[in-house]
């Protein structure tokens, strides 16, 4: 964005998914594997579900899914699909969340620990390479800025809400970072990062940030995600 | 041919827009694909539909199929087998005769090229033409989980003389030196085994193949060879009994490439002869508009089998928002999270139970056509397929965790 526009340019994040080489049987090699895998992997595991559009289930991550699918350890995986990735602005920060919810487990229940993934049920590490790229929709304004939050993909909306907080300025997502700097509408701002996005679907998350905004505008408040 | 603004209905808008900026980053790059065929199979089906689409973008592609006699296409053919976890016996004038093709091809391919995607074993030896400045990348359609150690070990030596290699699941791949990327396959949502079909045109083919529509269709449509596992259709739906209320139809033709296919066909009508609410409909794989309309009365889908490729037949059903009941192999579990976009059953007591739930929950079946549909749209579209070829080629200009285009 050239420095004296002060236009939002709403962009995406495609991702292309690469074989890391490692894989885990147990829980054991699981914990290895996370402490080991470059940060992408992780960033890949925990995120990539989170841009599903619908309602589908509880948040989770791929970790979570296998062991409660695979190893059918129940406990362990609520406690991995709890690591909710919002807090964590650094994926270093979020690595060691998911490997504080295994090393307990590995202490005091070896036994719960040892079950095996059967032959082709092994947990495969990927990670993904991220290319952004622009969109066509750009905003100079509030009602511009809503109609078109409307029209972009959810890996867009994505990008601007979950990537943000990894990018500078951390812990913030980028349509609070503009609302506020460059519209100054800081209230606004303030209540759109106060949504917790991982207790949201990305459409539901879409149509409370867009409420938000049309209460701001002042306008009726139309059907969500229509 | 279709359009790329013919998918925007479809595959969404943005996607298109995604797609319309990656290829203009590579406008002008001379494309080339090789594989062995130039109709049958999936590889050909997906090259008929992105060709035209690579060139829409700008690309100046090109489609070039291996030439080799019939003893070669033997020797590949045992190659493929082998691959996938099959015995073959082989001789070392086998590979003498493979590279010996892989030679006298070099000669006729087109040199100029920038970007160069070899399909599957048969032209894999043509990367010892690759030229300084072109990419080469290797993409993968087999299960390699499983190869054959010597011909793996063949293979192996010539993949990696590639930049990079592509797999289309994680569960297929073998450990690589060079960089392994993961495209899944895709359907068009627009040929004729997908696109939307009126009720009336869906009720004549079912009269024209005679198939009975006063009860619900549970349907099993599957390549009649060892691998897949229509018994355990049959099994699984006796199993669910008389709380279902459906006939069971299973839609196949013998596998040609497989010795048995007939004796497999030959032990299903056997085993159905006196039950008049299973039916047993022998249809090519070829017969897409039937097999469209068939796949859209079905009130659910079952895919029971003992091994499976990528399952692109599951693909086709989730995209009509049918309710799928699969075996958790090959590439199943990437398109069905189970309760979520489908249901996994390992066994037949598990298949009858879902299918009696399904019977009892018409909601439930109805959510899970409706997510699994929205799977299919997100991620095993042409489109997403296209877009991850534009992707990839752009990878190989501009590598990185991170890349801002």
């Amino acid at each position: 964005m050239p420095k004296s526009d002060r236009s939002f340019y709403f962009r995406t994040e495609l991702a292309l998914v690469f074989m890391t080489g490692r894989k885990a049987h147990d829980l054991r090699e699981l914990y290895e594997g996370i402490r080991a895998v470059p940060e992408a992997s992780i960033y890949h595991h925990t995120h990539h579900s989170l841009q599903w559009p619908g309602d589908l289930s509880e948040p989770t991550n791929d970790f979570a899914d296998w062991v409660r699918q695979v190893l059918k350890n129940e406990p362990v995986a609520e406690k991995l699909a709890a690591v909710d990735v919002y807090r964590y602005h650094t994926l270093k920060d979020l690595r060691e969340a998911l490997a504080a919810v295994l090393e307990p487990v590995l202490e005091s229940e070896p036994k719960g620990a040892a079950r095996e993934a059967g032959s082709g049920e092994e947990f495969v590490f990927l990670t993904s390479s991220l290319y952004n790229i622009p969109t066509p929709y750009t905003a100079k304004d509030l009602r511009e800025f809503s109609d078109c939050l409307r029209k972009v993909s959810v890996q867009s909306l994505y990008y601007h809400i979950f990537e943000a907080l990894l990018r500078p300025p951390l812990g913030t997502n980028d349509f609070s970072d503009w609302l506020s700097g460059c519209l100054d509408e800081r209230e606004l701002a303030e209540r759109i990062s106060r949504l917790d996005p991982y207790s949201h679907s990305m459409e539901a998350l879409r149509a409370r940030i867009l409420e938000e905004v049309e209460r701001r505008l002042g306008a009726t408040v139309p059907d969500a995600g229509s | 041919m279709p359009v790329l603004s013919d998918y925007r209905a479809v595959a969404g808008p943005q996607t298109l827009d995604e797609v319309r900026f990656l290829g203009d980053r590579l406008k002008g790059r001379r494309l080339l694909h090789v594989n062995s065929t130039a109709v049958g199979g999936t590889v050909a089906e997906t090259l008929h539909f992105l060709m035209p689409l690579f060139r829409e973008l700008g690309l100046e592609a090109r489609w070039e199929v291996i030439k080799g006699g019939e003893d070669f296409h033997t020797v590949v053919r045992k190659m493929r087998q082998a691959l996938q976890g099959g015995y073959e016996r082989f001789e070392l004038r086998d590979y003498d005769l493979y590279l010996r093709v892989q030679e006298e091809n070099l000669g006729v391919l087109p040199a100029d090229h920038d970007l160069v995607m070899v399909h599957d074993p048969e032209p894999a030896g043509l990367v010892r033409g690759r030229r300084p400045g072109s990419r080469w990348v290797w993409r993968s359609h087999l299960d390699l989980s499983q190869p054959d150690p010597v011909v793996w070990n063949f293979m192996r030596g010539i993949v990696g003389s590639y930049e990079m290699t592509v797999t289309g699941s994680p569960s297929f791949a073998q450990d690589l030196e060079r960089p392994q990327a993961v495209i899944h396959p895709s359907i068009d949502p627009l040929n004729e085994k997908n696109r939307l079909m009126a009720p009336e045109e869906i009720s004549a083919v079912l009269e024209r193949l005679q198939i009975p529509n006063d009860k619900p269709l549970i349907t099993q449509i599957c390549r009649l060879d060892t691998h897949s596992d229509p018994v355990g259709a049959i099994r699984s739906f006796r199993l669910a009994g008389k709380a279902v209320d459906a006939r069971l139809l299973i839609v196949g033709a013998p596998a040609d490439d497989e010795p048995g296919g007939e004796d497999v066909y030959d032990r299903i009508r056997e085993e159905i002869r006196h039950d008049p609410l299973i039916h047993l409909l022998r249809l090519p794989h070829t017969r897409h508009a039937e097999i469209n309309a068939i796949q859209r009365a079905s009130a659910v889908i079952l895919q029971r089998a003992h091994r499976e490729g990528f399952g692109l037949t599951v693909t086709e059903a989730l995209w009509k928002g049918r309710p799928v009941i699969a075996s958790p192999v090959g590439g199943i579990p990437l398109q069905i999270s189970h309760r979520k976009t489908g249901l996994l059953a390992h066994s037949d007591e598990g298949t009858a139970y879902w299918i009696k739930q399904l019977f009892q929950d018409p909601g439930m079946a109805v959510q899970l056509g409706e997510n699994g549909r929205e799977h299919v749209r997100r991620c095993f579209l042409a489109t997403r397929q296209l877009r991850d070829y534009l992707l990839l080629f752009i990878s190989l200009e501009s590598p990185g965790d991170q890349v801002s285009l």
